[in-house]
């Protein structure tokens, strides 16, 4: 029963990884952006969170209604300048520039928040759960599989059936050609930077409720794990961002079921085994946003 | 909606580009009147692709202006120069791939000016496109794609269609096709810049031909009046007299140094070389 178990409480916490992995996806299947620092934006909106918390003593589970957007104008203003003037430079400028913001997003944080852990306080629903058998289910892990389900849909929904959207996948298709029927690419870039950046700031204050979080966990842990979950998904496929990170969720609670020491490793080898025998992910097409 | 213009719809003036180090095109001015086809032969890096890319923005001059209706675009970006009603068919088509038939047709109203065409006008000028329009723009053949290539620049109601390479891996039944569309479009107004390197049908459809060599316009005449052997010096800038006639020639004469590349070949009619 540990094993029915852990795939359970693999697939709970995969949930959490497709959330964090869809606005890494977007990114790069969009404009090529490699966002090293999407795991220190998702440890800002968390500390947002608390603040948000603190300020304006709504629930903690609502905080969301207020940094999400925050996060989505954020995105696109960071797109339309930051990002954007490293596009113009080159594709390899980007990673320096989204290096450069994580370092300076963490020491910022260690500067002026410090180094200690905090965690979004939900009461007892961090605690609390739902039991069948000999299996619980937390109903926070439940909520975030069914938060990132919802986003994944309505992303899916909004990427080929909007206006919107549809420019988003004729840029990612082809920026010049969108340019000469009339785009304007910068700012279709900076809708997609935002809507990342709104779902990093979903992941980081739902990671926020489920664990502890300090300045640095965001590249330690968020960054790679999310990377682990679109690699293993396949760029350019939502579907494949969920399966992703479902598949890195439950192969780390098989490991940890073996080994608790084996929990991270278990999702390593699970993505070097990807790397090697399916290169372009379990759904992947190789290139493009999912249509 | 301005007045009946004194001057000409299109006018390029002293256009330098450069890719790097290499200069594309030498100071091509180039009058383009409402209502006309004006037709750009060259050989290949002669710059005919780079004056159409220049002049829907792609790329910044290095020097000189581009003029729609005597207005400067020269400054403006490629979405706004659809807005202000020049819109370019790329060479090789440039669909979106993954988008649908109809996907690609509305990307094009992106910066639609008013005007007679729309997504429906496209279907009922290529009757097939309607019941493939759930079709991806990958799935179509090379003619089909061409012209659902056409269509997404229609759709945006431009003043000036520049057509790039429209005959570029095409058969030449579907070329012929095509070309046979130009009559309506000039009736509903619009006025063609084209580039072929099909010297035959440029001609055949023109009403101005222009030749581009190593970046300078040179040659310049009504299809009519051009005998093959002025085009032939022309085009592949072969030094030989008596290419004097009703045209007029440019520097193409003196301007030998590029003359060696298949002097005496005849120019390439029929098929691109």
């Amino acid at each position: 029963m540990s094993w029915v178990n852990a795939v359970i409480q693999g697939i709970l916490i995969g949930g959490l990884y497709a959330l964090f992995a869809c606005g890494l996806s977007l990114l790069f299947g969009v404009m090529n952006v490699i966002n090293l620092a999407h795991g220190d934006l998702a440890v800002v909106a968390a500390y947002l969170a608390l603040g948000a918390v603190a300020i304006t003593h709504i629930p903690a589970v609502w905080a969301f209604l207020i940094v999400v957007p925050i996060f989505a104008v954020v995105g696109y203003v960071i797109q339309r300048t930051l990002f954007q003037a490293a596009l113009n430079r080159s594709v390899l400028t980007t990673l320096l520039v989204t290096f450069g913001l994580s370092v300076v997003i963490e020491n910022g944080l260690q500067q002026f928040l410090t180094a200690n852990s905090h965690s979004i306080g939900i009461g007892s629903l961090v605690s609390d759960s739902l039991t069948i058998g000999s299996i619980s289910i937390a109903y926070l892990d439940l909520a975030i599989l069914v938060v990132a389900v919802v986003v994944l849909v309505g992303l899916q929904y909004f990427l080929s059936g909007t206006r919107s959207g549809r420019l988003i996948r004729a840029v990612a298709d082809d920026r010049e050609a969108a340019q000469i029927a009339g785009v304007n690419y910068r700012h279709v870039f900076g809708v997609a930077a935002g809507i990342a950046f709104g779902t990093v700031a979903l992941a980081g204050i739902a990671f926020g409720m489920f664990s502890q979080f300090d300045p640095t966990i965001g590249t330690d842990q968020l960054l790679l794990f999310a990377f682990e979950a679109v690699v293993i998904g396949g760029l350019g496929s939502l579907w494949g961002t969920l399966g992703g990170g479902i598949l890195l969720g439950v192969a780390q609670q098989i490991g940890a079921n073996i080994s608790p020491a084996d929990q991270v490793l278990a999702g390593q080898v699970l993505f070097l085994l990807i790397l090697v025998v399916r290169p372009q992910g379990i759904t992947g097409r190789g290139r493009g946003v999912a249509a | 909606m301005t007045g009946p213009a004194p001057g000409p719809l299109l006018e390029v003036r002293g256009l330098s580009v450069y890719h790097g180090q290499l200069q594309a095109l030498r100071e091509v001015s180039l009058e383009v009147p409402a209502g006309t086809v004006h037709a750009m032969i060259g050989a290949n890096g002669a710059g005919k692709s780079t004056l159409l890319r220049t002049i829907a923005g792609l790329h910044r001059p290095a020097a000189g202006q581009i003029l729609l209706d005597g207005t400067d675009l020269t400054g403006l970006r490629p979405e706004q120069r659809v807005a202000a009603g020049v819109v370019l068919v790329p060479e090789g088509r440039r669909l979106f791939p993954t988008l649908t038939v109809e996907e690609n047709l509305l990307v094009g109203t992106t910066s639609a000016r008013p005007g007679p065409w729309s997504v429906q006008a496209v279907y009922e000028l290529f009757d097939w496109m309607g019941g493939r329009r759930d079709q991806r723009a990958a799935q179509l053949s090379g003619g089909e794609q061409q012209a659902v290539a056409i269509g997404r620049a229609l759709v945006a109601n431009p003043k000036v269609l520049l057509l790039d390479e429209l005959s570029l891996g095409l058969a030449p039944v579907v070329v012929r096709r095509i070309y046979a569309l130009l009559p309506r479009l000039l009736e509903a107004g619009m006025t063609v810049l084209l580039v072929e390197q099909d010297v035959s049908q440029a001609l055949a459809v023109a009403s101005l031909v222009h030749c581009l060599l190593e970046g300078r316009i040179t040659l310049e005449g009504e299809p009519g009046t051009l005998t093959p052997v002025q085009i032939e010096s022309a085009y592949f800038g072969a030094n030989r007299r008596g290419a004097n006639g009703a045209g007029r020639t440019g520097n193409g004469g003196s301007n030998g140094n590029g003359g060696t590349l298949a002097a005496g070949a005849p120019p390439a009619t029929g098929a691109t070389p």
